[in-house]
């Protein structure tokens, strides 16, 4: 889930991060006032959930109140990338003598978090790692062991900065991997992180992602912050498809079924089981298929749940048939999901033969999942037949048909 | 009483037997059977939700309560 901007820059206040003066507007007047107490020219920042807001017009600067309150109400009707902002963040506009980037992700492929930090920021990351790899450092570090400044001291130094601002950047770095560890994000962000002509440093914007999962363990940081609980906070508003499958997911407590997004292909996908959803989805993609969705089914769904998800993901609009493939499943029952799958197709007036391309779910239950398949006359295989393999042979009945 | 995949039958005797209805509902882990009432209900839109636990043919006298696999 993602911090807007101000969040943001609320949760690296908490831990001592420089920031310049700011405040959140909601109103022309707001604006005007925020300016005014300010007291030198501002920048005027939409509040959306997404990049490319200078390029959308959104980022606007400002000499005086007055100023700032027209663009306040310039900026705000300003729909960037779908996102509509309800506030502007107005902050003191700062003379700028070097950018740099600071961000801590996780790098997936070594399994460790990382520290990525450029002397030369301000612009897109990916665009400096691809011109100017020498200007981009990554420093990974474990998380078994308490991280110390040297972390930190050994990112930015590796870009070539020395000196006072390698020592006056170290504890900010520092702390951001602190706040990364601490609130269980998956990405804390400064771009850019700034030294102004009079030497000091100051975080201009910032970027937070939190584990969705992670929201109960920091209940009380997000109510600090005023997120709500009904706030989903995703790069984008939800889809209806995507809400009703929520609902879907909802409406029981057993298992999981219905976690969806929505693609624009015509293959739906029924999938799961602790990261198979991300492997069978790209596995459709390598062999030429076109996903209608994204889903996660695992945890021993009802049958209702994994009926009705059948049912979402059918009634999707060119959706002609659906692959129900998970990983080798032991807490998952492969005759309660074929059950289900089966009565969703059934129940959308469809003949489960027809429309599921493939059932690949080995594991718990599995001679009695294969009788029911075997009855309705759906094509199913076990664990001999690779996760790879199964999506390849959806994607050739797609194609076939 | 059928669901699509799973059917269930309770001898008569049993479902008219208050504290073996009581007895069916507190063991199904699905809720199929409901002892709310006068008579035992059969929960029908729980019905393809069995779990083949086997915890209901338990109850009672041996055949009082029948599971049938629609599918076999």
């Amino acid at each position: 889930m993602r911090f807007y901007e101000h969040e943001s820059k609320t949760l690296f206040a908490k831990h001592g991060m420089p920031l310049g003066k700011s405040g959140l507007a909601r109103s022309t007047e707001e604006a005007h006032g925020i300016a005014a107490e300010i007291g030198q020219p501002v920048v005027l920042k939409s509040q959306v959930l997404s990049g490319g807001r200078m390029k959308a017009g959104a980022v606007k600067f400002a000499d005086t109140p007055d100023e700032a309150a027209a663009l306040f109400d310039e900026i705000l009707p300003i729909v960037v990338n779908g996102q509509h902002a309800e506030s502007v963040l107005v902050e003191e506009k700062s003379p700028i003598a070097q950018e740099y980037y600071v961000g801590v992700t996780w790098d997936g492929r070594r399994k460790l978090p990382v520290v990525i930090f450029s002397d030369m920021g301000g612009i897109d990351i990916e665009e400096v790692a691809e011109t100017h790899p020498d200007h981009v450092s990554k420093t990974h570090f474990s998380t078994l062991f308490p991280v110390t400044p040297r972390v930190a001291k050994e990112a930015i130094g590796a870009t070539g900065v020395s000196g006072s601002d390698l020592n006056r950047l170290t504890p900010i770095v520092h702390e951001l991997i602190q706040v990364f560890l601490k609130y269980d994000l998956t990405l804390a962000e400064i771009n850019p992180l700034v030294r102004l002509e009079d030497g000091r440093f100051v975080v201009l914007d910032g970027h937070v992602d939190m584990e969705a999962e992670a929201r109960g363990s920091h209940e009380a940081l997000l109510e600090e912050l005023g997120i709500q609980p009904e706030e989903t906070r995703q790069a984008r508003p939800p889809t209806d498809f995507e809400i009703a499958g929520a609902k879907v997911d909802a409406s029981d407590h057993r298992g999981v079924a219905g976690n969806v997004v929505g693609f624009d292909g015509d293959l739906g996908l029924v999938i799961g089981a602790g990261g198979g959803s991300l492997t069978l989805f790209d596995a459709v993609r390598k062999h030429g298929g076109k996903p209608a969705n994204y889903c996660e089914i695992g945890g021993n769904p009802s049958v209702k749940k994994t009926c009705e998800l059948t049912k979402l993901v059918l009634g999707k609009p060119g959706v002609e048939k659906i692959a129900v493939m998970m990983n080798v499943v032991s807490n998952t029952r492969v005759d309660i999901v074929a059950r289900g799958v089966i009565k969703g197709c059934v129940e959308s007036g469809r003949d489960p033969a027809d429309t599921i391309a493939i059932f690949r779910i080995p594991g718990a239950w599995e001679d009695e999942g294969f009788k029911i398949l075997k009855k309705y006359g759906v094509e199913f295989c076990d664990r001999s037949v690779s996760m790879y393999q199964a999506a390849g042979r959806a994607v050739a009945k797609m194609q076939a048909s | 009483m059928s669901g699509m995949f799973i059917e269930v039958t309770v001898d008569a005797k049993i479902a008219d037997d208050r504290e073996l209805a009581k007895k069916l509902e507190e063991v199904c882990p699905v809720a199929i059977f409901d002892s709310s009432g006068e008579t035992l209900r059969i929960a029908e839109e729980n019905l393809d939700e069995c779990v083949l636990c086997d915890l209901c043919l338990e109850i009672g006298p041996k055949g009082a309560v029948q599971v049938h696999k629609l599918y076999e």
